[in-house]
């Protein structure tokens, strides 16, 4: 054997299997029919050191170009604080399973229950759940809770200006389970609420809207809720999660269930996952909401302990009359959410999110500035924002990208979103408008 | 890990107008969020200072345990070792800076990794194509159920929406059966652990043209190789269904056979499982689906982007580390420890099924039931020596289930601790039954009021204060 996650050695084998009734490793898999016993060489590459597993990985990230991102689309690049990765990398946290003993898992226990505290207060709901997937999968979950909460109604409306990504996954989702999806027409890059009455009747369960919108346009939901609840359906509100700490809240639009990605939460942006999707809704829904739960109770010591909660909603009492089929959480990005909201704080999450308000702003202004750019949609918006082009907006994203830029992502022919972050610098804000300008 | 509680919430250590963090000042102007649009008062998050908050988490840390504190046999689950280098790796810049929408002449490397690593699952077993998109163990299921819906929709099957699973699945089987729109039917076990291949039959028979596709483990949750896979495959093949293999059991099969082999169409892999990515306490794992060649089309869109992505680095460095030689002692060696702890034990602790197992097994309870000590009160006395908990009362066939699995990291000398504090605590359970059934002792809580916590919910901090 003799390799170093293998303890075992010769007289350790013997010896085992000897106890076992074995005379050598190959008689653990006699019932095995020799038909399908794999008896080959797997091809794959010999054993690696650990300096040539480095190797390999240096190389292959050699391969890849890192770029000033100035790109959004539901993923952004923000300030993580050097605490977090540290604390994260704690094997105790790192190396241990869903909190099934609950003596032995406090910490990861208490965390979860000062993360449901923390995106409570973020999205001004009541309660939240233990965390999700993702964003788009959170998103997804959010629709069928919608239909399982209502009585026969099997219709969600969603609106036109939401993250056409979280749109795809939600329609998988609704196409498997049923669900019937009806677009609502967006008018000048946002959702029109009369247009929402004329489309809402007895059998929509649910109304899933964006905010910000995919554009980066902060909409007006005034009235949507109640016209929701006038027609029994709940109102569902998909947002970035970091931009709550200044905007309107789901809570304070009237919404049922806020949904979302807990990326911008100090989430490094690592191609894509992990991230965190959160979950939060009215009390009144605690029962009807899918994914782990993590509550107060007490010990036979009479001290303060918390613990997985609700559990009967969950897949493995329930089977197939379970609200979803999730079966743990996103732990540890939801720890990393949780640290960063501890660091950053009431303040902090506020300061950051104006930063990348007034850096999108000045970006804007100077793009327009160059007379090249004029911005698509009158409204206003948050730290991303749509612009047309006059040139080819092929050519200038190459040129950006040679420049080390992500300059943004391409709508349409001749449209481009740009996103900032409290990241950019001034000097890098005009070193794109510079090199935008040519 | 420390047995003292630490206890303390971070909002409990907040103070008004302390911070813990640092920003740039703006260099931007005067652009500010316009009243309207905004939120009516702050979210009420902690303030603290960068050290008070480190101090925090650390020492929540210390009331949890992990793979890295000591032995974790939890069955089912696979709490193999987590590799520090696949970490390294997984935190490289080069990486974990890239926005997945960059365009692809920039991210070369990144796409590479993802080949690779599918290039070796379709490897590992006998299978054509593998998508890293699902998130979980769970979203590959459901991930792979959609992709044996769409097949039959496809070829104007739409009818076939019956999944047949043995009665011993895992529950989240049902769940993502129900999710996809899809309709459970249970095959029993036989007196074996294994299929009934007799009612088998009956069902294929009976539901013929309705069956979408039967979903196993294999080994199965008892921990026993379905030798009848052959037929099993033969039967559902005939009646036009698709076989489904549950990933969750992989790891004993590593070196012995490969699911494509024993002729399984479908299937999702747990990277977190077989392929050492930490469980992170719940999340993120990684649910990789492979299909057989010509059900790769039907691959649906169940994320926007890669999955999770820095969990498939983790899992190609596991796979490129051990390399071919050493990856096909993972599922003997995790099979021979299963076994000696079995072997071990069943004088003591009641073996249901006797035989061979794989890398888990089932015990029913301690052998003498005449104590009253169950297997909640033996998990519960583990901690106090020192180890995680097997997994209990599942599977449902039997009372008191106690699923051990060792993963193939483990020492003889670990092992051997683990069996002589099992013999103690069957002792115990004799002599003084009472110091086991109010077990654990030595951990920072004791048992919990679970009824409680649901009759009464309170789920964040502002409802606990609401309490008080």
């Amino acid at each position: 054997m003799n390799y170093k996650y293998f303890p075992h050695t010769d007289a350790d084998l013997q010896a085992m299997f000897q106890k076992v009734g074995i005379k050598s490793l190959d008689d653990l898999y006699a019932e095995v029919p020799e038909q399908i016993r794999f008896r080959g060489e797997y091809q794959l590459p010999e054993e690696m050191s650990e300096i040539e597993v480095r190797q390999l990985f240096d190389k292959l990230g050699a391969k890849n170009k890192q770029l000033t991102c100035f790109a959004g689309a539901g993923v952004y690049d923000h300030y993580t604080p050097s605490a977090i990765p540290q604390l994260l990398s704690r094997s105790e946290f790192l190396t241990s399973y869903t909190p099934y003993q609950a003596e032995i898992s406090q910490g990861t226990l208490h965390y979860i229950f000062e993360y449901q505290s923390m995106m409570a207060e973020l999205t001004g709901m009541d309660i939240s759940n233990a965390s999700m997937y993702d964003g788009t999968t959170a998103t997804a979950e959010a629709v069928m809770m919608a239909v399982a909460a209502g009585k026969k109604q099997n219709k969600v409306l969603v609106s036109e200006t939401i993250d056409p990504k979280t749109l795809a996954v939600v329609n998988t989702y609704a196409h498997f389970h049923g669900i019937e999806i009806e677009m609502i027409p967006a008018k000048n890059g946002v959702t029109d609420l009369s247009t929402l009455n004329s489309q809402l009747s007895p059998d929509v369960a649910g109304v899933l809207v964006q905010q910000p919108n995919f554009y980066g346009i902060v909409e007006d939901y005034e009235g949507f809720a109640d016209a929701c609840h006038n027609q029994k359906a709940l109102f569902i509100m998909n947002s970035v999660a970091a931009d709550l700490a200044v905007l309107m809240t789901p809570g304070e639009w009237g919404a049922d269930i806020a949904v979302g990605d807990g990326q911008s939460l100090g989430i490094p942006m690592q191609w894509g996952g992990p991230y965190v999707g959160y979950m939060c809704c009215t009390e009144k829904l605690i029962r009807k909401m899918p994914g782990r739960i993590v509550g107060m109770t007490k010990d036979n010591r009479d001290q303060r302990a918390f613990v997985l909660t609700l559990q009967a909603r969950e897949q493995h009492i329930r089977r197939q009359k379970a609200t979803s089929n999730i079966c743990s959480n996103q732990s540890l990005m939801a720890l990393w959410a949780t640290v960063y909201m501890s660091l950053m704080g009431k303040q902090g999450l506020k300061e950051a999110a104006e930063l990348s308000y007034a850096g999108a702003h000045y970006l804007c202004d100077e793009l327009l500035k160059t007379g090249k750019f004029c911005l698509v949609y009158n409204q206003p918006f948050f730290n991303e924002f749509v612009v047309r082009y006059s040139g080819d907006v092929d050519a200038l994203q190459k040129r950006l990208t040679e420049n080390g830029i992500f300059g943004g992502i391409k709508l349409g022919a001749d449209k481009l979103m740009f996103a900032v972050t409290e990241k950019r610098t001034k000097e890098e804000v005009d070193n794109l408008v510079k090199i935008a300008a040519l | 890990m420390n047995n003292r509680l630490y206890g303390n919430l971070i909002f409990e250590l907040s103070q008004e107008g302390r911070s813990g963090y640092s920003l740039p000042k703006n260099q931007f102007g005067s652009y500010s969020v316009p009243a309207q649009l905004r939120r009516k008062e702050d979210a009420a998050l902690p303030e603290c200072d960068e050290m008070t908050v480190v101090r925090h988490y650390t020492n929540l840390s210390a009331n949890n345990f992990g793979v890295d504190n000591g032995f974790y046999p939890l069955g089912s689950c696979t709490m193999k070792y987590n590799p520090k280098i696949n970490e390294e790796v997984a935190a490289l810049p080069q990486f974990a800076g890239l926005h997945p929408l960059q365009p692809a002449e920039t991210v070369q490397g990144a796409e590479e990794v993802c080949q690779q690593l599918c290039k070796s699952l379709c490897e590992l077993t006998g299978l054509y194509a593998f998508t890293l998109k699902p998130f979980a163990g769970a979203h590959g299921e459901l991930t792979g159920l959609m992709v044996i819906k769409k097949y039959h929709e496809s070829r104007g099957d739409e009818a076939r929406k019956k999944v047949i699973v043995p009665d011993s699945a895992h529950g989240t089987n049902p769940a993502s059966a129900a999710v996809c729109g899809l309709e459970i039917i249970e095959v029993k076990s036989d007196a074996r652990g294994l299929v009934d291949l007799v009612d088998l039959e009956r069902l294929v028979e009976l539901e013929g043209d309705s069956i979408a596709a039967m979903m196993m483990t294999n080994p199965n949750t008892l921990g026993l190789f379905e030798k009848q896979i052959p037929e099993i495959e033969k039967l559902v093949h005939a009646a036009g269904g698709l076989m489904y293999y549950d990933g969750a059991n992989l790891n004993p099969m590593l070196g012995a056979a490969r699911p494509g082999d024993m002729g399984f169409d479908v299937m999702h892999i747990n990277l977190h499982k077989t392929f050492s990515t930490p469980h992170g306490g719940g999340g993120p794992g990684a649910g990789p689906v492979g299909v057989r060649k010509g059900l790769e089309p039907f691959f649906p869109e169940v994320s926007p982007y890669h999955g999770n992505f820095a969990v498939a680095m983790r899992a190609l460095a596991y796979i490129r580390s051990l390399g071919r030689e050493n990856i096909k002692l993972v599922g003997p060696l995790a099979t021979l420890n299963a076994n000696y702890i079995k072997e071990s034990l069943k004088d003591v602790y009641e073996l249901p099924i006797d035989g061979l197992c794989k890398h888990e097994f089932v015990f029913d309870g301690l052998k003498d039931k005449s104590t009253g000590v169950t297997t909640m009160d033996v998990a519960k006395r583990l901690l106090d020596y020192g180890y995680h908990a097997p997994t209990i009362y599942f599977p449902l066939l039997f009372h008191e289930s106690l699923m051990i699995e060792p993963t193939e990291n483990e020492s003889k000398e670990t092992i051997d601790g683990f069996i002589g504090v099992m013999r103690k605590i069957a002792e115990e359970a004799k002599v003084n039954p009472d110091e086991v059934k109010s077990a654990p002792h030595l951990t920072p809580i004791g048992r919990v009021d679970d009824v409680l916590a649901a009759k009464h919910p309170v789920v964040t901090y502002r409802q606990l204060l609401a309490e008080v």
